[in-house]
């Protein structure tokens, strides 16, 4: 089983979403996360994939997305080629202001931002990989995390080669 | 002008000369419009049959088969019609009205969300929520339907899209879809890597599946291995891709296939999949055709290479092409002991039947009678015992033999016989089922009569679910559960019913003169014949 990243140019038309989740679910693929958001160009949208399995798995996920009508393309964003990048929202309870200063000084060095901060509880925002979000929970492993929201992540290639041009 | 209009507009511009269906309130307007036009309407009595007719129509004409019924019932009545075109990648259009569009999603009678549930058995579907768009999505549906690996696009169109007045009709010349761009040409140098392949091999075998006759490549097929003196062998949907009679075709693979066709598989040292999935009933154990040979696997559709069985040179390409570029090139390949070995496997290895005289021997039977068919018949089989004895037997001259090998559909072949014969009117067409199957689509013999549909039915009677029963017979020690048909009309005074003419035959006693009076006239008949209930395939 390996882990491989997905990105997807698809056609920007009611129901994409539901195609390409429902594939994945009726030919027992994991999805570990899916985001979709529009492009510059209206008429497409960008979806990030996070999936695993072996090889041979790997590449008919590959080739069942690529043909989905609506798939304009699909390729694999390598680890070293490029950018990902996933939001968690993470609401701790706090009891006291002792454990307010010590949460602080944890966001601070995660570059983590508090977003809400009400009696009782506070609300951290960070942005990162997968891996510096675990590695900030894991921190955190000794407070109560009352909520917790990752968007899952959303991933670019670096450089101009591998750019899908749109007309 | 009105949305409906429009449809029937789209429908004339595609060349559709027969619609398959069923109506109710919400494709009234469709059904409305279509009085003002040539198109013929075949009042189907359940809408499965619908898609089984289009399908039938598809595959003998070349053209995309046409269905309309109405929402909610009418429309998942069609879903195992669709998902039997699927599996066999069949091109169809099927349109389904749907309730008003405001009131979608609020559980309204007859209201069903079909696009929602065909979604894993068609290629594409359309809700048309504009009437303006209806040009579009259908000249978009039907080249979806009919290029690339082919099959069902659902298009559900709401009762007031299809009122909705629209200003002018204009078609669009050309189809520009940017997401979809199937690849139709094989590349060159994958292809000259198969030469060169071919050149060093000394047993090289074609395996033909259904993609051939889906790219009308018979011709082309059948050229290649004539000039290069290379075996063919088929999946059960590729039968007919070769004359069954041809000298270098070695039968149907696969574990209702000839032991002979399998060992050529298995001994072959260079092996050309072409347009065939590598399921589970054509090779039972795909890791065994990568082993000492060179696997080429031809298919249109890129996501069928490497997803049963990872070949060594993949080539993606429809198969007309792909056979015409081949050969372009020059390269030789003549190996006459291989050819002289499979023809003494031929020979050696026909599987024995010991038929029991009280009956008709079903194999015989079935022998006989396409010996006796017209060169360019189409022959239907149905689904059961009937479909394996029709694969093993039949034999195709000039002519079609149609099945469902995917999705194993039965009642397929009643319905799809019609079809065939709306579209070759002047073409013999026979639908061969067994009586658990003919049960199934009995209630086409309406339609038949109806439409005046001179399809010619042969119902093997054995009062039993065969196959099934076989099954228990081996797997359960003859433990029959749920398998047993008494309670089967009489077939005789089902057809007076009906208006049909009957023949019954109840062993091969003047089989020859049963077989002359069934296909004599260009008429309906029932023929029905009793075989050995105890039979195995």
């Amino acid at each position: 089983m390996q882990k491989k990243v997905f990105q997807l140019l698809v056609d920007n038309t009611s129901g994409v979403l539901s195609r390409i989740a429902g594939l994945f679910s009726r030919r027992g693929y994991n999805i570990d996360s899916i985001t979709a958001g529009v492009t510059a160009d209206p008429r497409y949208t960008r979806i990030t994939i996070v999936t695993s399995g072996d090889d041979e798995i790997l590449e008919q996920i590959e080739k069942q997305v690529a043909k989905l009508v609506d798939v304009r393309d699909i390729k694999e964003l390598k680890p070293g080629e490029s950018v990902y990048r996933e939001l968690a929202l993470i609401k701790i309870r706090v009891n006291s202001a002792r454990d307010r200063i010590d949460i602080f000084a944890v966001a601070n060095a995660y570059r983590a931002d508090p977003v809400d901060v009400s009696p009782g509880s506070i609300t951290i925002e960070l942005i990162g990989d997968q891996d510096k979000i675990d590695a900030f929970l894991a921190v955190l492993d000794s407070y109560e995390i009352l909520e917790l929201a990752r968007t899952g992540i959303a991933g670019l290639s670096r450089g101009v080669e591998n750019v899908t041009y749109l007309s | 002008m009105i949305g409906a209009d429009v449809i029937i507009k789209c429908l004339e511009e595609e060349g559709v000369e027969y619609v398959f269906g069923y109506p109710g309130v919400a494709i009234c307007p469709f059904y409305n419009s279509i009085l003002e036009s040539d198109i013929q309407t075949i009042l189907i009595r359940t809408e499965q049959n619908a898609a089984h007719a289009a399908s039938g129509l598809a595959r003998v004409s070349g053209k995309v088969g046409v269905c309309a019924v109405t929402s909610g019932p009418g429309a998942t009545n069609l879903i195992t019609g669709i998902a039997t075109a699927f599996a066999d990648s069949i091109p169809l259009v099927c349109i389904t009205g749907q309730v008003n569009s405001e009131l979608l999603g609020s559980d309204v009678f007859q209201e069903a969300d079909i696009t929602g549930a065909v979604e894993s058995f068609v290629k594409y579907s359309y809700l048309v929520k504009d009437a303006a768009d209806i040009p579009q999505i259908f000249r978009e549906a039907f080249h979806l339907a009919s290029t690339g690996r082919k099959g069902p696009v659902l298009i559900d169109i709401p009762i007031d899209v299809q009122n909705a007045p629209v200003g002018r009709f204009r078609y669009p010349d050309e189809v520009n879809m940017r997401t979809y761009k199937p690849t139709i040409r094989g590349n060159m140098a994958q292809i000259k890597k198969v030469l060169k392949e071919l050149s060093r091999a000394k047993r090289p075998l074609i395996c033909a599946g259904g993609g051939v006759l889906l790219s009308q490549a018979e011709d082309a097929l059948r050229a290649f291995s004539e000039k290069h003196q290379i075996p063919v062998v088929s999946t059960m949907m590729g039968i007919g891709a070769m004359p069954t009679e041809h000298p270098m075709y070695f039968g149907m693979v696969g574990n209702n296939g000839k032991p002979f066709a399998n060992r050529a598989m298995n001994e072959s040292d260079l092996l050309l999949m072409v347009g065939a999935r590598v399921a589970d009933r054509a090779v039972n154990q795909p890791d065994l055709i990568t082993e000492n040979k060179v696997l080429v696997h031809i298919d249109v559709d890129p996501a069928e290479i490497g997803k049963n069985v990872g070949p060594a040179i993949p080539l993606v390409g429809d198969a007309r092409h792909i056979f015409e570029d081949m050969e372009s090139e020059e390269f030789v390949c003549d190996d006459r002991e291989w050819i002289q070995t499979l023809v003494s496997y031929r020979e050696s290895m026909q599987p024995v039947r010991r038929p029991n005289p009280d009956y008709v021997d079903p194999a015989a039977f079935i022998r006989q009678l396409s010996e006796a068919m017209e060169e360019d018949a189409v022959y239907v089989a149905d689904v059961g015992q009937n479909q394996i004895w029709s694969c093993g037997y039949h034999i195709v001259k000039k002519g079609r033999f149609l099945t469902t090998g995917g999705m194993g559909t039965m009642g397929y072949s009643i319905p799809a016989a019609m079809g065939a014969k709306l579209a070759a009117p002047k073409r013999q067409v026979v639908a061969v089922c067994g009586d658990g199957s003919f049960q199934m689509s009995m209630m086409e013999l309406a339609t038949m009569r109806q439409f005046d549909v001179p399809v010619k039915i042969v119902v093997l009677k054995n009062n039993y679910l065969g196959m099934v029963r076989q099954y228990q017979h081996f797997t359960y020690k003859d433990n029959y559960s749920v398998v047993d048909l008494s309670g089967s009309p009489d077939l005789s005074r089902l057809s007076e019913a009906y208006g049909l003419r009957f023949m019954r035959q109840t062993n091969m006693e003047g089989m020859e003169e049963t077989i002359r009076a069934f296909l004599e006239k260009d008429e309906s008949v029932l023929l029905e014949c009793l075989i050995d209930p105890m039979d195995l395939v």
